[in-house]
């Protein structure tokens, strides 16, 4: 977490603790602080501070945009939503139960490189389609859609547009104005603010539906007592992230490629997502002949954390599903690593990684059935 | 709390019997990659005693481990103690894995009857 976040948050807790809903002079300070964080968020995605609904994080937001666009939608009998194969859960599982309901869902190829195409959103709509909701960064593989487009588009058809933006703000510059977002949700601790809060924008004039009844609090869209400590918090972090925002892009990007470009040598693995459209802290491969979650033990022996999209660290049998999108097989879906890096990875660090991962692919490989049977040509490689 | 137990750790990180044997007189493979996990184990048997075994393993840490211990459990040992081998006894060994792992013993102890039987047709 964000030193500053850190600060404003214990001082919050410290001395605004009053309830904002309370007229008591502590309760309206708090509201203050509420309200002074509201104002922060808008300006920074060029919103204004009623289109701001706090909540307790990313899918929260997702789950109330999607939801409030389908009541919208079945009060006009439109009842098609229009997505992409690899939205973050909070997404499609919120698809999934509106299709038990009654809803169409079409879900957008996003083809290999990772990104879906606004003409086939132009294609996708309907005179029944009430939605169209597209992530604004992938928060696997990195890659980042030409939201300002598929906006465009969504406003020529007058369909609402939400985008699930957690891995993009304070990491990507966002203006739902100048890109035509109706909806956004976004996430705290992404940028390094705390965990268990987010917020939702919805231009105005979108009523949204509750997810959480009781009393009148963020305008009667989400009741229950506003953390606000955890709230002050996430507007400072957004606040410095964004100030930020240049020189971690310049500064990241060049060790997110220096990384990619290092890995890269490692003989039959495959970079995962668009190199170009790429958030500048992600860096994601395949390789043959190796499962993922032995290759993220390894690394965590040297002090590497990294994540993977294989099915044992999942719990499920399944790899992961935007892998799978982007048309990756399960044999070497299950092979795979997500490096996330920022300001803290230093150049030293970049170059202990890629000689790490080059070391513990190789010894994986060094006793992997599979590994052999494609170095003898019994089997053909894919990578 | 960690994942897995400091056996498993162990044995995942300094793995016995890893290898081929060229010249073995059983060999099982077992699992598909499509799931993630592939196992094959090598025997040498000599009178009915397993002399000598080696794996090679496709998989996560508790794959690599199963394994790992599978192999220790019947090196030495006669043909029919093998054939026993469950794959209760090898997560027991291996002092517990987490239930959704449990397959990964499982695969150990189809490694190990795959290779005997292959064993058992070349006679």
């Amino acid at each position: 977490m964000s030193d500053r976040a850190i600060e404003k948050m214990v001082s919050v807790m410290k001395e605004q603790y009053g309830n904002p809903s309370s007229l008591y002079r502590l309760g309206q300070t708090a509201k203050e602080v509420l309200e002074e964080a509201r104002e922060k968020v808008a300006k920074i995605i060029g919103a204004e501070t009623r289109e701001i609904t706090f909540t307790s994080g990313g899918s929260e937001a997702d789950n109330q945009a999607i939801l409030t666009a389908a009541k919208l939608g079945e009060a006009k009998g439109k009842k098609h939503i229009i997505s992409s194969a690899f939205e973050h859960h909070a997404v499609l599982h919120t698809l999934k139960k509106l299709e038990k309901e009654g809803f169409e869902i079409t879900l957008l190829d996003v083809h290999e490189d990772g990104l879906v195409r606004p003409e086939e959103v132009r294609d996708a709509i309907r005179e029944d389609t009430c939605l169209v909701t597209i992530m604004f960064a992938n928060n696997e593989i990195g890659t980042i859609q030409p939201i300002r487009e598929i906006g465009a588009i969504c406003r020529e058809k007058q369909v609402l547009f939400h985008t699930d933006a957690v891995q993009a703000i304070g990491h990507l510059p966002i203006n739902v104005v100048d890109d035509n977002i109706d909806m956004l949700s976004a996430s705290s601790h992404k940028f390094h603010g705390p965990k268990g809060v987010g917020f939702l924008y919805a231009k105005k004039g979108i009523r949204l539906s509750n997810l959480i009844e009781g009393g009148a609090q963020e305008r009667g869209k989400r009741a229950g007592t506003e953390n606000v400590p955890g709230i002050a918090a996430m507007a400072e972090a957004l606040t410095e992230a964004v100030e930020n925002l240049d020189s971690y892009t310049k500064i990241v990007q060049a060790r997110r490629d220096r990384l990619i470009e290092g890995i890269s040598e490692i003989p039959h693995s495959a970079l995962n997502g668009d190199l170009k459209n790429r958030l500048p802290s992600n860096v994601n491969f395949c390789f043959e002949g190796i499962e993922g979650e032995s290759l993220l033990l390894l690394l965590d022996e040297k002090g590497i954390q990294a994540s993977s999209g294989s099915a044992c660290t999942s719990g499920s049998l399944d790899p992961s599903h935007v892998l799978l999108a982007i048309g990756r097989v399960h044999d070497v879906a299950h092979g795979s690593l997500r490096l996330s890096i920022s300001e803290a990875t230093t150049d030293e660090d970049v170059e202990t990684i890629i000689t790490s991962v080059k070391e513990v692919v190789e010894y994986l490989r060094g006793f992997s059935p599979i590994w052999r049977d494609l170095m003898a040509g019994k089997k053909e490689f894919i990578l | 709390m960690a994942l897995y137990s400091e056996k498993v750790m162990d044995h995942f990180l300094h793995p016995r019997n890893v290898g081929v044997i060229e010249d073995a007189d059983g060999v099982g493979e077992v699992g598909n990659a499509k799931c993630g996990d592939i196992m094959k184990m090598y025997l040498k048997i000599d009178n009915d005693i397993i002399t000598d075994v080696k794996f090679e393993t496709f998989g996560c840490g508790s794959a690599i481990a199963s394994s790992s211990m599978a192999t220790e459990m019947i090196k030495g040992k006669p043909v029919s103690e093998a054939r026993e081998l469950t794959n209760k006894a090898v997560a027991e060994a291996l002092d517990g894995l987490p239930d959704y792992k449990m397959h990964c013993s499982v695969l150990a102890e189809e490694a190990i009857k795959s290779a005997l039987e292959d064993y058992e047709s070349k006679k």
